[in-house]
């Protein structure tokens, strides 16, 4: 089996491995890296519960190949704290229960954040349309976009309603 | 018995407080972890062999091949399982772990291989030669009925599967009374519950039995189904749930192939075995919502009184019983809510197909029954020229109230919820909207539905909890419920917090473990604010009660004047006699060197008369209602609808936990859109067509409309601080309400879910060319 060496960040740190060639960012992240925040639903890039941002832009990791990151900067859910501190987006989706099972809303809030910081004050349809990669079964998505409004306010310096 | 409650809490309450979910923090760091991010050293992995024919006879399995291949370390098919069988009832167990000598739907599991890696284990069930004897199958439920129809199960003539019937009052008489009686027939569609992460598990077998950590929302029933299949006591199967990726019932309510598989590999490997199913597995196999063919019956008055009904209802169920009885059972006894109904019959009946098997799904029965009851209404509404809000609020039960197959409610808001939608905007402006112009037509619809809590069976049906108090003032609860993403976590923690007086930080909940959790029935049926939270309350009031004794004692006063309050404890009228909880916590611990200072509770029914078999009696401890209107646009040229507004008046009794609620009832009510408007599975000869996210379509951000959410309080005597039950509702009101819509938007009823762009389109060009 071809395995190829792969050096690249992850959550700021850096990392060497050596995978086989067709192994997916989402399996090398999962079973090679132990970061297991970033989910397989579907598989197929579907359902956006694999959602990982790579150099400020989301992917779905199970259609990335793990060799493709090499040199690049990857971002996964474990990453965005800040120490202790939750990200602004995770504080809002705190504070307006935009969770349920929980499944899909590490994919949710790397999408949000990925929305917000090109574009920090995005209309209602405009979230809705950075969303459309992330599929939710439990909640009606309704506290999803009002955790995102809600993240927009905050990252502006405006204190969570 | 719970001891009754004498001990004061004076503080503000956090029942109705807008506060985080208790697991909110895990969930946005990436920590919550689920049963696929669990793995144990030198695990194995598992895959299953399924079938490529809907119906055949298993001649041979050679597995030689597979076994021969480098890294695969077991394999297993359905002979190991020595005969062993499982389903919901004891005259049903129809199910084996591993299709033995016939396979009865495409995809059924013949085999499960282990092997040191997935792909290898993927490569090995390919080597594995099954010889099969392909037999015709049979794919409708009303064509199986047939007698030259073929057999999918021996023991079933005419794949009767199971039947259930009611009959109360004169329906003939009721009929008789009625100035319009109208017999329609209804279908509602192929779903399923949608989870979005596949079940998964991790399974050990050693010298302490069976430990799983599996993605079970009702982890007791794979509990004793693995105990029972493995011949071992319950003591030694231990099953530790993880957080859950959405439940909605039906396949994490069981157990699944896998789930046995690696349960047995481990045994015969000494190794832990892993499986994650995938997405197409899911949809291919896993357990469904029974699609349901009804012809309805419905007596009305010209003042829109109704009369009488009667429902006939053929459930698919595909190839084995599961849980299906109880379906048919649920389709019925509810009907007699939420309007009067003095004369009612139903006869169910479900029906083996060789398709996936048809098990419970949330708003379980109800969905169906209710779909063709509301729309026949609003039919008849419509010929006798009367307005269909009103027919509704006229027969809208009241409470108290007692239907005439015996179930009881005591706390009802149908008819200030459907006051609450004659009020709005969108029901006064309706028909002006209607009459606007261009290719989009607009519409409102309403519905009204109930829906029962504190679901009863028959077995076990109490659920337990343990407060186990700490040293330092803060509290362990033990529970044997299981949050699947409904918040129920957050509603019990709160529950007992609220009784000690102390924050939801004080109380850390301690998941299910089937080794030290009490057993629970399972989260079903609406049951775990309602049961699991009296046993939550009636646990942390024991330990409330300990602790007062001991405080009394100390303090030399009656254990009444006790008063829990915000982390501090006092004696009423003693200003002197006041201890942070937390010191209290610690003296009465190091009391007599050392005190154990454990609560224990557990939930009980009424002892009310419930009989399973005739649909008598409360099928659940109380009954929740739900009045939806729902506006629609649809597009007169291509046949697509969207819901563009949802506003629901929901009666939950009162909401502990009101974000939770409104979530619940917002998720509820997009998953019945999904089921209005897109959700269906094509099958082809038992192959389903559209196994994928792309192609089984369920409502994304963009489809979801703007919802509003309004709480009818009626606080009912029964549950606790009034509560009933919350995620069921919606997805009952939905359907029919977008139904409805849809016919004032274009005077078409549609009788046959899901309303595709398709049915849309080509009736309007059928009403078209009609008038023309």
């Amino acid at each position: 089996m071809a395995l190829v060496s792969l050096q690249f960040t992850v959550n700021g740190r850096g990392e060497r491995v050596s995978v086989p060639a067709h192994r997916t960012l989402l399996e090398m992240l999962r079973e090679d890296l132990q970061l297991t925040g970033a989910k397989e639903g579907c598989g197929n890039g579907e359902c956006g519960a694999c959602t990982v941002v790579v150099d400020g832009r989301v992917v779905n990791a199970c259609l990335v190949l793990a060799a493709e990151v090499d040199g690049k900067s990857v971002l996964t859910i474990e990453g965005l704290k800040n120490g202790e501190r939750l990200h602004p987006v995770q504080q809002a989706f705190v504070e307006h229960s935009g969770m349920q099972c929980g499944f899909c809303t590490p994919g949710f809030v790397l999408s949000a954040k990925t929305l917000l910081e090109a574009n920090p004050t995005p209309t209602r349809e405009e979230i809705k349309e950075a969303l459309l990669g992330n599929f939710c079964r439990c909640s009606g998505y309704t506290k999803i976009v009002e955790s995102v409004e809600a993240a927009a306010r905050l990252l502006a310096g405006t204190p969570l309603t | 018995m719970n001891a009754p409650d004498k001990i004061r809490v004076a503080r503000p309450s956090l029942i109705g407080k807008r506060l985080p979910r208790v697991d909110a923090l895990e969930k946005v760091t990436g920590d919550a972890r689920f049963a696929a991010d669990f793995s144990l050293p030198g695990q194995l992995w598992l895959k299953l062999l399924r079938s490529p024919h809907p119906h055949a006879k298993i001649l041979s399995i050679d597995a030689g091949r597979a076994l021969a291949l480098p890294g695969v370390k077991g394999v297993v098919t359905g002979k190991d399982f020595n005969g062993w069988k499982w389903g919901w009832m004891p005259r049903t167990r129809d199910e084996s772990p591993l299709a033995v000598d016939k396979v009865r739907y495409y995809g059924e599991a013949v085999a499960g291989v282990c092997a040191v890696d997935e792909e290898t284990a993927e490569e090995a069930c390919e080597l594995i030669r099954v010889e099969y004897e392909e037999l015709p199958g049979v794919f409708d439920a009303e064509q199986a009925m047939k007698d030259d129809a073929p057999r999918v199960h021996d023991y079933a003539p005419n794949n009767r599967s199971g039947e259930f019937h009611m009959n109360y009052g004169d329906v003939e008489a009721g009929f008789g009374e009625a100035d319009l009686v109208r017999e329609d027939r209804f279908e509602t569609g192929r779903v399923i519950t949608g989870f979005l992460e596949p079940p998964a598990a991790v399974a050990l077998w050693d010298a302490s039995g069976i430990t799983i950590w599996a993605s079970k929302q009702s982890p007791y029933f794979p509990y004793r189904q693995l105990a029972s299949c493995f011949n071992l006591p319950l003591s030694k199967v231990r099953v530790i749930q993880p957080f859950i990726g959405g439940g909605f019932g039906g396949t994490k309510n069981d157990s699944t192939a896998g789930d046995f598989c690696a349960v047995l590999l481990s045994k015969m490997t000494g190794r832990a075995v892993k499986f994650v199913y995938t997405m197409e597995e899911v949809f291919t196999t896993c357990r469904r919502r029974h699609n349901f063919t009804i012809h309805n019956k419905m007596g009305m008055k010209k003042d829109g009184t109704i009369t009488a009904m009667q429902t006939l209802a053929i459930a698919e169920g595909g190839a084995y019983t599961a849980i299906g009885p109880l379906t048919l059972y649920l389709s019925g006894c509810l009907s007699t809510l939420p309007y009067k109904l003095p004369n009612f019959k139903h006869d169910a009946y479900r029906v083996f197909t060789n398709h996936p098997v048809g098990a419970a799904m949330r708003g379980h029965g109800v969905t169906h029954t209710r779909f063709a009851a509301e729309i026949q209404m609003e039919m008849m509404a419509e010929q006798l020229g009367l307005d269909p809000l009103e027919v509704r609020l006229k027969n809208a039960i009241r409470a108290p109230h007692e239907t005439v197959n015996g179930v009881i409610v005591k706390s009802c808001g149908m008819e200030e919820g459907l006051k609450t939608l004659r009020e709005s905007p969108a029901w006064r402006a309706r028909g002006e909207r209607r009459a606007e112009a261009g290719a989009i037509a607009k519409g409102v619809g309403i519905s009204g539905t109930s829906y029962k809590g504190g679901a009863r069976q028959r077995g076990h049906q109490s659920c337990g909890a343990v407060v186990r108090l700490c040293e330092d003032g803060t509290v362990n609860y033990l529970t044997g419920a299981t949050d699947c993403g409904q918040g129920s976590d957050t509603v019990l923690v709160q529950l007992v917090a609220e009784e000690l007086g102390l924050g939801l930080d004080d109380v850390a909940i301690r998941r299910v473990d089937t080794a030290v959790t009490p057993c629970d029935p399972g989260s079903y049926g609406s049951r775990v604010t309602i049961l699991a939270g009296k046993a939550a309350q009636n646990a942390a009031r024991e330990v409330k009660t300990q602790l007062a004794k001991f405080a009394a004692e100390m303090w030399g006063v009656a254990e009444e004047r006790i008063v829990f309050s915000g982390g501090t404890v006092y004696a009423d009228g003693h200003p002197e006699m006041v201890l942070p909880f937390r010191k209290l916590a610690q003296a009465a611990c190091y009391s007599a060197s050392g005190k154990v200072i454990l609560g224990k509770g557990y939930s009980e029914y009424a002892p009310e008369v419930y009989d399973f078999d005739t649909g008598f009696g409360n099928p659940g401890v109380n009954y929740s209602f739900t009045c939806q209107l729902s506006e629609v646009d649809v597009d007169t040229e291509t046949g697509v609808v969207k819901a563009t507004e949802f506003l629901i008046a929901h009666d939950c009794g009162r909401p502990l936990h009101p974000v939770n609620v409104e979530a619940q009832v917002q998720g509820g009510a997009v998953q019945g859109l999904g089921q209005a408007l897109y959700e269906e599975f094509r099958m082809e000869n038992g192959r389903t067509l559209n196994p994928d996210f792309l192609d089984y379509r369920m409502p994304l951000v963009t489809e979801a409309p703007g919802m509003q959410v309004v709480d009818i309080l009626t606080d009912d005597p029964d549950g606790p601080f009034g509560a009933k039950e919350a995620s069921e509702g919606s997805i009952v009101s939905a359907p029919p309400s977008i139904v409805s819509a849809i016919h004032d938007a274009t005077g078409i009823w549609f009788t046959s879910l899901p309303v595709t762009p398709e049915k849309v389109a080509m009736a309007l060009r059928a009403k078209k060319e009609k008038n023309s």
